[in-house]
């Protein structure tokens, strides 16, 4: 490969010669220690919304209250994310040792993995290296067990609070916040969630500490990511990579010579047309992503890709608030409008000011974020909405 | 005492205590802020996202409903953001209504049509989606008919019929833009566990759940000269009926909802209290009966304890949950379907009227009641013993319709026969009444003295919503024939709400409750709080409501059931006796065990 960017081994690296050490010298230090780390290490959560890990695990570790959890996110069900499934089936004993280490710091006994639907076929090797990570946890005379629960193929149950609900036997739908899951969470107890990458990414902070850490990325987005890269590319697939870098350098190495766009983190994230690849950093200061690098060619009608991602928030809102369930029908029956010259190209103003609206009064990060690709895929290519 | 905190909404300090939420405390400030899917008797959604308002220092728009305030918070509720947002909401919850309000039962008494009004709306901002959706709309059920059309999807329904009915008839299917509110496996409301209670009618902000209304089959009756139509009014109906025509909450119009029946065409105007009394003759000589075959003649096939049965959605409720317990249940009928009963059989009789020529119509505070006149076994004059049920709501309706106007109309008394009542019978519209009328007259009945409570008022029973309320009542003293009696303390229970209902049932069940006499009401206080009463509803009006029930029996020359003497002439000179041949025929009846699914 050539260097225009920047590949890392942290995720999938080897990272020692004994099984689960860096769980075993992880349980002799302070938890204010790891903590500490994690501050200095600048993590900042790898589902998408970049809440930094240490304060969340410091507030609920704060939480007097006896039962706690943690619980890692794995519905991974963002159109176009697929790392986790990587992640899950390359590497599952640092998910387990992650959980395990922030189990000690917050003070829970419990921990639940909560797996996508569609991943039940990695539950049989996943629950193989459970059973060898709860003797691990016996000889090491950690009180922690992790349990594995099901997802049924609901997208919005990767939305945490929902995925709280759908943990508790309930209709998988997003709870009013606060309260926060540091406070409330799964069964109303201070829970930490985080996503499968994130709690790589502790190990590995544990075991490189944050000095080295902090070497990768930039002042807002540090360490590496791993990008599940699809679209028009010639090398569709995992990569680990450093944080912060600019999107032009992406393209060069990862487009097929004729990328007019990117969407950067999904249906849920922003697309990016060709003239703004040189100003957008990929990392919480520029576009942030949970992984999703989707690459469009020439020959791609971004009305279609906008479609199709409005079919999908149509199905997958969960239909609870008016903005997001309304609003999603609205917003792709409105382009179809358009298209046909039912509507006047005036229209799309109006349906952007809608998504607008839906961006600051949607419940949860679902109906908040559809205006982040229908806005940036209509501003950008307006002319191929209309004709 | 909780902690204060202030906080400033629209430029206003208000100061409020921990856990208020912003909508809470700019209602307390006098400032309004529209809402639909709030209701103050449900838990907080935060679903429709109408009352969001703008918070400093959030980059979104918060729920105020949903978010509690803070020391400090700074709130606006009328920036142009705000006001955009919210007209966009309610734009797009009508994109997705049928809103063809004049074809609608809830014109003008409609939570979105009032926000429309508010927003001016009408611009058709967005795209009309009603065309390309598949609502059904299930009027198959004798009470209750759900349109989805009409539905907003605020769950209030929902919630109410989980947390306040424990019945969970309702739920959420689907998801994104095929969710809705539905039954299990979607089958219609009448072949799942609703009860008809009417509590989510009462809640919803539209017309998606109506009760299904007789208005025009009545004016039909009345309007055909062959026959002869009598009314009977529940004693709910007439501290509520004023709500619905103006008046404020707590009003008793007894004198003038007799003076507008009349002017309506009824022939009779009667009265259910009657029947109410007489159910607590026959109620109270049931209880006692058992009482006697348990302690002294060890009878083992009587089951205590025995619970009341006039309300007939804990009736359903108790035949879906606890078909084990129906034995329980008291054999009498409710007043309602004694008094259909008795219409076209001893009415007729006394009255010369042919009972075939008789429409029997009833106003209830209830929707359940539709259910129950429309039971098979609810035919024990030969006839329909209740031809048509009202609500309160749907009275309301045909004084509007007739042009009275009801607030000039005089006080006018009840006919006769089957109109004279007593202060035992109109509490039997507030909860831990019926409890309260049947022990002013067991414990006369037994000791031959008068209930050893100031006037009467027996307020350890009184009951209170949202609680259960156990107490124990010691007999003393006792005739010769009730000695086994002697020493008794009477365990009572009252439950309102069938979420209670299910918790006392339930420790019945388990035995882990030694009781002698329960009381359930299906609805939140009661038949004030009827799914049938006027809306809207929540505690401080059914408050108010319970106040005036308290007032008009504190006001009745006659205040013990047994003690009415068109009850004692029905006796003489028909009935016989309580618990008698007669009675048995016409006044009690038995129960259907069904179940869950």
């Amino acid at each position: 490969m050539a260097e225009l960017v920047q590949r890392v081994d942290l995720i999938f690296g080897e990272y020692s010669d004994e099984k689960y050490k860096v769980l075993e010298e992880s349980l002799k230090r302070s938890n204010e220690d790891i903590i500490k780390d994690i501050l200095d290490s600048g993590l900042r959560g790898r589902g998408g919304a970049g809440f930094p890990t240490a304060i969340k695990w410091k507030y609920t570790a704060e939480q007097p209250v006896k039962e706690k959890y943690v619980v890692c996110n794995a519905d991974e069900g963002e159109p176009g994310t697929f790392k986790d499934r990587e992640i899950l089936s390359r590497v599952p004993r640092k998910v387990f040792s992650g959980m395990a280490i922030c189990a000690k710091v917050i003070g829970a006994k419990k921990g639940f993995m909560y797996l996508r639907g569609e991943y039940r076929f990695m539950l049989p090797d996943l629950l193989k290296e459970l059973d060898e990570f709860h003797a691990y946890a016996k000889k090491l005379k950690l009180d922690f067990t992790i349990e594995i629960r099901m997802g049924s193929g609901a997208y919005i149950c990767g939305e945490e609070s929902a995925l709280f609900e759908s943990m508790e036997g309930k209709r998988g739908e997003p709870r009013n916040k606060p309260p926060y899951p540091t406070v409330a969470g799964y069964l109303s107890k201070p829970t930490v969630i985080n996503n499968v990458e994130t709690f790589v990414n502790v190990v590995m902070i544990c075991r490189i500490g944050p000095v080295q850490y902090r070497k990768l990325g930039t002042h807002d987005s540090r360490g590496s990511k791993v990008f599940s890269v699809s679209g028009d590319t010639p090398k569709p697939g995992i990569y680990e990579l450093e944080l912060g870098m600019p999107l032009i350098r992406f393209v060069e190495e990862f487009g097929d010579g004729d990328t007019k766009a990117v969407q950067v983190g999904g249906a849920s994230g922003f697309c990016v047309p060709m003239k703004k690849f040189k100003d957008t950093i990929i990392g919480f200061e520029g576009v942030p992503t949970g992984g999703s690098m989707m690459i469009f060619n020439s020959s791609r009608s971004m009305y279609n890709v906008l479609h199709n991602y409005l079919d999908f928030f149509e199905e997958e809102s969960c239909g609870q608030c008016t903005p997001c369930r309304v609003g999603c029908q609205q917003l792709k029956k409105g382009i179809q409008a358009v298209k046909r010259g039912d509507k006047p190209v005036v229209y799309l103003d109006q349906l952007m000011k809608l998504s607008e609206t839906m961006k600051i009064t949607a419940k949860c990060g679902l109906g908040q974020s559809v205006a982040n690709s229908f806005s940036s895929i209509v501003n950008n290519f307006k002319e191929e909405m209309i004709y | 005492m909780a902690n204060k905190l202030t906080l400033q909404i629209d430029g206003i300090d208000v100061t409020v205590p921990e856990d208020t939420t912003i909508l809470a405390a700019a209602r307390k400030a006098n400032i309004h802020i529209p809402s639909l899917c709030y209701h103050e008797d449900l838990c907080v959604a935060g679903n429709c996202r109408v009352c969001v308002v703008e918070v400093s220092g959030s980059k979104t728009l918060v729920a105020s409903c949903a978010m509690p305030a803070s020391e400090g918070m700074q709130v606006f509720t009328n920036t142009g953001k705000v006001r955009l947002a919210r007209k966009h909401i309610v734009e797009l919850l009508l994109s997705e209504h049928n809103a063809d309000c004049t074809k609608c039962y809830k014109n003008g008494n409609c939570e979105l049509q009032f926000l429309a009004s508010e927003m001016l709306t009408g611009d058709h901002l967005f795209l009309d989606l009603v065309p390309g959706k598949k609502y059904t709309i299930d009027r198959f059920n004798s009470a209750i008919i759900k349109d989805d059309s009409r539905c907003i999807r605020c769950q209030r329904c929902v919630r109410t019929c989980e947390e306040l009915q424990s019945v969970s008839a309702l739920d959420v299917a689907y998801k994104g833009d095929k969710m809705k509110i539905s039954t299990f496996f979607e089958n219609p409301l009448f072949e799942v566990v609703c009860t008809n209670c009417g509590q989510c009618v009462n809640r919803c902000p539209t017309g998606a759940l109506i009760e299904k209304n007789y208005v025009d089959p009545v004016w039909e009756a009345i309007y055909d000269k062959t026959k002869h139509v009598v009314v009977q009014t529940a004693p709910a109906v007439r501290i509520a009926l004023g709500e619905a025509l103006g008046l404020p909450p707590g009003k008793i119009v007894t004198g003038k909802m007799v003076a507008a029946l009349k002017r309506l065409g009824f022939d009779s105007v009667l009265d259910t209290d009657f029947t109410a009394d007489l159910t607590i003759i026959e109620e109270g000589h049931e209880l006692l009966s058992r009482l006697k075959r348990v302690l002294v003649d060890k009878d083992t096939t009587v089951a205590l304890p025995m619970t009341t049965s006039c309300s007939p959605g804990w009736i359903k409720f108790i035949e879906h949950t606890f078909p084990e317990l129906l034995p329980n249940l008291s054999s009498c009928k409710s007043p309602q379907q004694m008094f259909g009963a008795l219409t076209k059989t001893y009415y007729a009789q006394k009255r010369g009227v042919d009972p075939k020529n008789i429409i029997s119509v009833s106003v209830m505070p209830c929707t359940a009641k539709k259910f129950e006149a429309d039971r098979p076994e609810m035919r024990s004059s030969g006839y329909k013993d209740v031809d048509y049920v009202l609500t309160t709501r749907e009275l309301a309706i045909m004084i509007k319709q007739a042009g009275l106007d009801f607030q000039s109309l005089p006080n006018e008394s009840f006919d006769s026969i089957m109109g004279s009542s007593t202060g035992a019978a109109v509490i039997f519209g507030t909860t831990g009444g019926v409890m309260e009328a049947a022990l002013r007259t067991a414990y006369e009945i037994v000791t031959g003295r008068e209930v050893p409570f100031e006037k009467l008022n027996i307020t350890p029973v009184r009951g209170t919503e949202g609680e259960v309320r156990e107490a124990t009542i010691k007999i003393e003293k006792t005739k010769p024939e009730w000695k086994f009696l002697e020493g008794v303390e009477l365990k009572c229970v009252v439950a309102n709400g069938l979420a209670h209902a299910k918790r006392v049932m339930q420790n019945v069940k388990d035995g882990t409750a030694n009781y002698h006499f329960i009381e359930i009401m299906a609805c939140p206080g009661g038949c004030l709080g009827g799914g049938g009463q006027p809306i809207p509803t929540n505690p401080e009006i059914r408050a108010k409501r319970k106040s005036a029930i308290y007032e008009e029996d504190m006001g009745m020359p006659i205040r013990k059931s047994h003690e009415n003497p068109e009850v004692a002439e029905i006796y003489k000179d028909f009935l016989g006796e309580p618990l008698g041949h007669k009675s048995h025929e016409l006044l009690h009846t038995h129960y259907t065990p069904r179940k869950r699914y």
